[in-house]
């Protein structure tokens, strides 16, 4: 397409994602389908996650409302309870790839930009509207240019990358804007890389994309994606950008975001010693095998303090039965962890984990809103899998270089 | 009519508490919990006519739309800010509620300051100094003049199945 920054265009996207709001979305429209038809069944892609197991009535009439529509529809891709977070199971069925366009009525589909998709949020009412047409406006975004170099040190993760650059570059200093990731990206596996697109929103970013490279095409191959059936998209040569960007790896450290803004970088060397009564791994931020296996690395062998509690909330089925067989839920449940279904749990307040007013919670989750885990007097310190492990070890926060 | 002021990067969550985004999608469930963790005296004492005042990136966060429908239910027809986040700026377009973006004016305003909105003139008066704010391209206006996305979408399905 030969569009430019700022330009309008009307797309029919690969993908429209929905969650449990597939209920509230598809009641706006319920007469409508009726008359119209949908769009095209196989574009949405509805994944239950949000609030599950259903936690009362009106949840579970929801749960139930979105069976019922998937059935009378012919919904081609549908996910029921379990499976896992829904930007997770996106990624791993292999429902985006590279190239991709995909919209989702959930403000972290930025995620699929970690295999080179162009993924973005909407509202309920525009998922609706997308049901019955098939289609939606875009406006071009300017881009920001990130150029990495070097390598994270040992014990330092994607998740603190992130947090520094959302640090410097502030809640809003990528508002429209397309973030592309370029340099020593290679280091990046492609959950690194899930959790810093996962967070592109937390900077204002429409979308926070990766390119094409050997790691990704070993990731596809690894899911069974075949070769011939994805085109990437890059920057065209001679791009210009609004802002550019270069981060030196080496000079990372384990990061937090402190109440109540996920722009309010501090080292966590900073706050070190604080107590916390809540610890949280997991979610579609950092809640993969390889995150758990970080956590039971630290934890193995050792006591969660009786100071704190913390809770283990898997992105996804596939990726609890990893960590299954590595023996690194094992190790995590003796150590005093509490397993939690492959959810959204308590990120958003709903049910599972909600937090008291005067209690502080770590989290590996993406936000730490003023009442996001469920109250609005309780604190929220956003950190790396290494950095609450170590946390949970000693009931305060914690280096995890010290414990390693 | 009354300003309700607030400051920078007002998030989704403080607009609408996340725990009750799956239990509340309805106008009425959505009132009494507008601002909730913001401003607790907003649901209970605001007026249709009254207008929003905030600083930057306004809406950002989740991509639930409830603030945006419980705003435009108690009557908010516009907000002004320095600028807003983008979700929550296409939920507005999509619920045909106007965003007002003039740093110049939310710079301006001070508590008890008169405020008049000129839609004509795609101009707003704060005190005695009146500033201009960027209108929406035609294509997009086209939705909120339709009154929001869904009845642009049912208009546009009905037109096309009347030529089939």
């Amino acid at each position: 397409m030969n569009a430019r920054a700022g330009d309008l265009v009307t797309c029919k996207p690969d993908r429209l994602l929905m969650h449990d709001n597939a209920a509230a979305i598809t009641d706006k429209v319920a007469k409508d389908m009726a008359e119209f038809g949908i769009a095209d069944p196989e574009q949405p892609v509805i994944v239950l996650d949000h609030v599950i197991p259903a936690s009362d009535e009106k949840t579970a009439t929801s749960h139930r409302k979105i069976r019922e529509f998937v059935k009378k529809y012919g919904i081609k891709h549908f996910f029921d309870i379990g499976t896992g977070i829904c930007h997770q199971v996106m990624v791993e069925k292999g429902l985006i790839l590279p190239g991709m366009l995909a919209v989702g009525s959930d403000s972290h589909t930025c995620s699929y930009g970690a295999v080179n998709s162009f993924a973005t949020g909407i509202d309920r009412t525009e998922a609706a509207s997308l049901l019955l047409t098939g289609e939606t406006w875009f406006k071009v975004p300017e881009s920001i240019r990130i150029t990495l170099h070097g390598r994270l040190p040992e014990m330092v993760s994607a998740k603190d990358l992130i947090l520094t650059i959302i640090g410097k570059i502030g809640a809003d200093g990528a508002d429209y804007c397309s973030v592309e990731f370029w340099g020593d990206i290679a280091g990046l596996t492609i959950d690194d890389r899930f959790t810093i697109a996962n967070m592109g929103v937390e900077m204002g970013a429409k979308n926070a994309v990766f390119p094409v490279d050997e790691v990704t095409k070993g990731y596809l191959q690894e899911i069974g994606v075949n070769r011939i059936t994805w085109n990437p998209e890059w920057a065209d040569d001679g791009a210009t950008y609004r802002q550019e960007l270069t981060w030196n790896l080496g000079e990372v450290v384990p990061a937090l975001a402190v109440p109540h803004k996920v722009d309010k970088y501090k080292p966590v060397t900073e706050l070190a010693g604080m107590e916390i009564q809540q610890c949280l791994i997991g979610t579609c931020t950092n809640g993969r095998a390889s995150d758990l296996a970080v956590a039971a690395k630290i934890l193995c062998g050792k006591k969660v303090s009786p100071s704190t509690r913390l809770l283990i909330l898997p992105a996804s089925r596939a990726e609890l039965e990893e960590a299954l067989d590595a023996g690194d839920v094992e190790a995590l449940i003796t150590a005093g962890a509490v397993l939690l279904p492959p959810g959204c749990g308590p990120c958003l307040g709903a049910h599972q984990g909600c937090l008291a007013p005067g209690e502080k919670c770590i989290s590996t989750s993406n936000r730490n809103f003023k009442g996001r885990m469920g109250c609005k007097d309780a604190e929220i310190y956003l950190a790396s899998p290494a950095t609450v492990a170590a946390t949970a070890l000693t009931g305060k926060i914690t280096d995890p270089r010290e414990v390693a | 009519m009354r300003i309700w002021a607030y400051g920078d990067d007002i998030n989704t969550d403080m607009l609408f508490p996340g725990k009750y985004t799956y239990t509340c999608a309805k106008p009425d469930e959505i009132k009494p919990h507008l601002l909730e963790d913001l401003d607790p005296e907003f649901a209970k004492a605001v007026q249709p006519g009254d207008i929003v005042f905030a600083g930057k990136n306004f809406g950002c966060g989740s991509s639930r739309e409830q603030p945006v429908v419980g705003l435009k239910a108690v009557g908010i027809e516009e907000i002004v800010a320095r600028s807003y986040a983008r979700i929550f700026y296409r939920a507005a377009i999509n619920q045909g509620l106007l965003l007002v973006e003039c740093p110049e004016a939310v710079a301006a305003y001070q508590p008890g300051m008169p405020v008049h909105l000129n839609l004509k003139e795609s101009s707003i008066t704060v005190g005695t100094q009146t500033y201009k704010f960027p209108t929406l391209p035609p294509e997009i206006l086209a939705i909120r003049d339709a009154g929001g996305l869904l009845e642009y979408t049912r208009a546009r399905l009905r037109a096309r199945a009347g030529t089939k």
